[in-house]
C-alpha cells in the first residue's frame, strides 16, 4: 500500500517538462493531480521508474476565452472548473459534469488534463468533452498537434498521446445560446465511478424542432461513445416524450458494456437507456427555456 | 534520490530529507509526529487522511511529501485555539455525539472546516453531499450532520 521507488522531477516550465519527457518518455509517468495515478502506485499496479510532476508548470493552469472558444489549460483543477463563471456561461455541461467527479478532496487536486490523459471510460469529463466536440492540444519537443476527441480517445486508459507528449489544453467550441445541455449518471454511491451516464446537447430551432443533438455515453464501451444514429434521428424531429424515448432506445443499440460485479451487460444497457432519456428530457427543457 | 523539503504544518515549519515516494500522510505522522491524521484505505476512498493544503481539503495519501515543499498544511492538531478550548466544530461534534470510534473524525473535521468557510449556512442536503468523501462506519452520519449544522449556527453567530 505504499508506492515503489521512483525518480522524481518537478520542472517549472513547459520546455523543461517536454525536455524531460523526450529524455525519459518510455519509463516515466506525468504526475498531474495524481488522483488516479497515485492510488494505482499505492497498489503497485503502476510502477513508473520516474515521475515528472508538472504541478509547478504555471503556464498550464488557465481558463481563457479565445474568440468565443473556451480554452482550458491542462493543469486547471476540477475545483477551478467547477467555480468558473466563464465555464458556467459558455459550457454549462462541463460545470454540471464536474459536480459528479469524485469528492471535494479529489476535486481540489484533480485536473482536466489528467482526467483526459488517464482516459477512464467511466470518467465524466471525457464523455462531456465528447458531447461538446472538444479538441485536445498536445505538445512534445518535436512540436504541437491538435486532435479531436474521437482521435484522442483510443480505448480503455489509452489515448493517442505519444510517450514524449503532454496534453497542454482542452478546447471547447463556442456553444449557441439556444442549446440546452444535461449531464446525468448513476453510481451506487455519490462520487464513485458511474455505472452508466449520458452527456447530451440539444439545439432547438425557431420552430421548436431539433436542429442538432449530441449524445455521449460513459461506461458504455472502452472509450466515450457517441450515439450517432440516435443523434441523426433527433435532427429535424419535434422533441417530445416519444421522440426522446425512441432516440434513447436507438442510442444503446449495439452496445456491450462488460458484465462485472457491479452490473450485468443487460442491466448496464438498460441503465444507459434510462440515463440517455433523462438527459435528453432535461436538455430539451433547458433548450426550451432558453429559446422562450 | 532523497530530497530536502520544508513544509509549514499548523504554522510550524517541519524540515525533512525524504524519498520522493513518501506519502504526505506518512510525513505528517512520522516526520512531524502528528498522528491525528489517520490512514484508512491509502487509495483515496475513505477520506480519513484528509488535511488542508493551502486551505483546501486534500487526501494526504494521494500526495507525495515532496509536493508539499514550501506549502502550508493544516491538520486536526491545529484546529483548537488552545489546550482547553475546542474549535466550534469539534465542540459541536462532542456535544452531538458525532463520533463513536473516532477514526474518521479528523478527516471529517478537516473537510467540514473548509466546507463551512465556503458555505457558512448549508442545508442538511449540502452537508450530506460535502460529507460524501468521508466514510464513517459507526455513526450512521445523522449526528455528524446535526453537529455540522450546530457548528454552522454558532460560527455564524460569532461572525455576526
Amino acid at each position: 500500500m505504499k508506492p515503489a521507488q521512483f525518480e522524481y522531477d518537478d520542472p517549472q516550465t513547459l520546455d523543461e517538462a517536454l525536455e524531460l519527457l523526450a529524455r525519459h518518455g518510455d519509463d516515466c509517468k506525468v504526475l498531474a493531480g495524481g488522483q488516479s495515478l497515485v492510488p494505482l502506485m499505492n497498489f503497485r499496479l503502476a510502477r513508473p521508474g520516474r515521475l515528472i510532476d508538472i504541478n509547478g508548470v504555471a503556464s498550464l493552469s488557465h481558463i481563457t476565452s479565445e474568440s468565443g472558444r473556451l480554452v482550458i489549460g491542462a493543469m486547471t483543477r476540477h475545483v477551478e472548473l467547477e467555480r468558473s463563471t466563464e465555464v458556467a456561461r459558455q459550457s454549462p455541461l462541463l460545470t454540471e459534469a464536474i459536480g459528479w467527479v469524485g469528492h471535494s478532496q479529489i476535486r481540489s487536486r484533480g485536473t482536466i488534463g489528467g482526467s483526459v490523459a488517464h482516459a477512464d471510460p467511466a470518467a465524466e469529463l471525457p464523455a462531456a468533452l465528447a458531447a461538446l466536440d472538444a479538441t485536445f492540444h498536445m505538445r512534445s519537443k518535436q512540436g504541437a498537434r491538435v486532435l479531436g476527441w474521437k482521435q484522442f480517445f483510443v480505448s480503455e486508459f489509452t489515448t493517442a498521446l505519444a510517450p514524449d507528449e503532454l496534453v497542454t489544453a482542452v478546447q471547447v467550441p463556442d456553444q449557441d445560446p439556444s442549446t440546452g445541455t444535461a449531464f446525468v449518471e448513476y453510481a451506487r454511491r455519490h462520487g464513485d465511478f458511474a455505472l452508466g451516464g449520458a452527456a447530451v446537447t440539444i439545439k432547438l430551432g425557431r420552430d421548436g424542432r431539433c436542429e442538432n443533438a449530441t449524445i455521449a455515453l460513459l461506461s458504455a464501451g472502452p472509450a466515450p461513445v457517441r450515439a450517432e444514429a440516435a443523434e441523426k434521428q433527433l435532427r429535424g424531429a419535434r422533441i417530445d416524450e416519444s421522440s426522446i424515448h425512441a432516440a434513447s432506445v436507438e442510442a444503446v443499440k449495439g452496445l456491450h458494456p462488460t458484465t462485472d460485479l457491479h452490473g450485468s451487460t443487460e442491466y448496464r444497457v438498460g441503465l444507459l437507456q434510462t440515463m440517455t432519456e433523462r438527459a435528453l428530457t432535461k436538455a430539451a427543457e433547458r433548450a426550451r427555456s432558453m429559446t422562450g | 534520490m532523497n530530497r530536502k523539503i520544508s513544509v509549514e504544518i499548523n504554522g510550524q515549519v517541519v524540515d525533512g530529507l525524504v524519498e520522493p515516494r513518501l506519502l504526505l500522510a506518512d510525513f505528517i505522522r512520522d516526520n512531524a509526529s502528528l498522528t491525528g491524521t489517520h490512514l484508512g484505505c491509502e487509495h483515496g476512498v475513505c477520506g480519513a487522511c484528509t488535511v488542508q493544503l493551502d486551505g483546501r481539503p486534500v487526501r494526504s495519501c494521494l500526495l507525495f511529501a515532496v509536493q508539499a515543499n514550501g506549502r502550508r498544511i493544516a491538520t486536526v492538531e491545529g484546529m483548537a485555539p488552545s489546550a482547553t478550548t475546542l474549535h466550534p466544530l469539534q465542540q459541536a461534534f462532542h456535544e452531538s455525539h458525532a463520533l463513536q470510534c473516532g477514526f474518521c473524525t479528523p478527516g471529517i473535521l478537516m473537510t467540514m472546516e473548509a466546507f463551512l468557510r465556503e458555505e457558512p449556512d448549508p442545508t442538511p442536503e449540502r452537508i450530506r453531499s460535502a460529507l460524501a468523501g468521508n466514510l464513517c462506519r459507526c455513526t450512521g452520519y445523522q449526528n455528524i450532520i446535526t453537529a455540522v449544522r450546530l457548528a454552522a449556527d454558532r460560527l455564524q453567530q460569532t461572525r455576526a
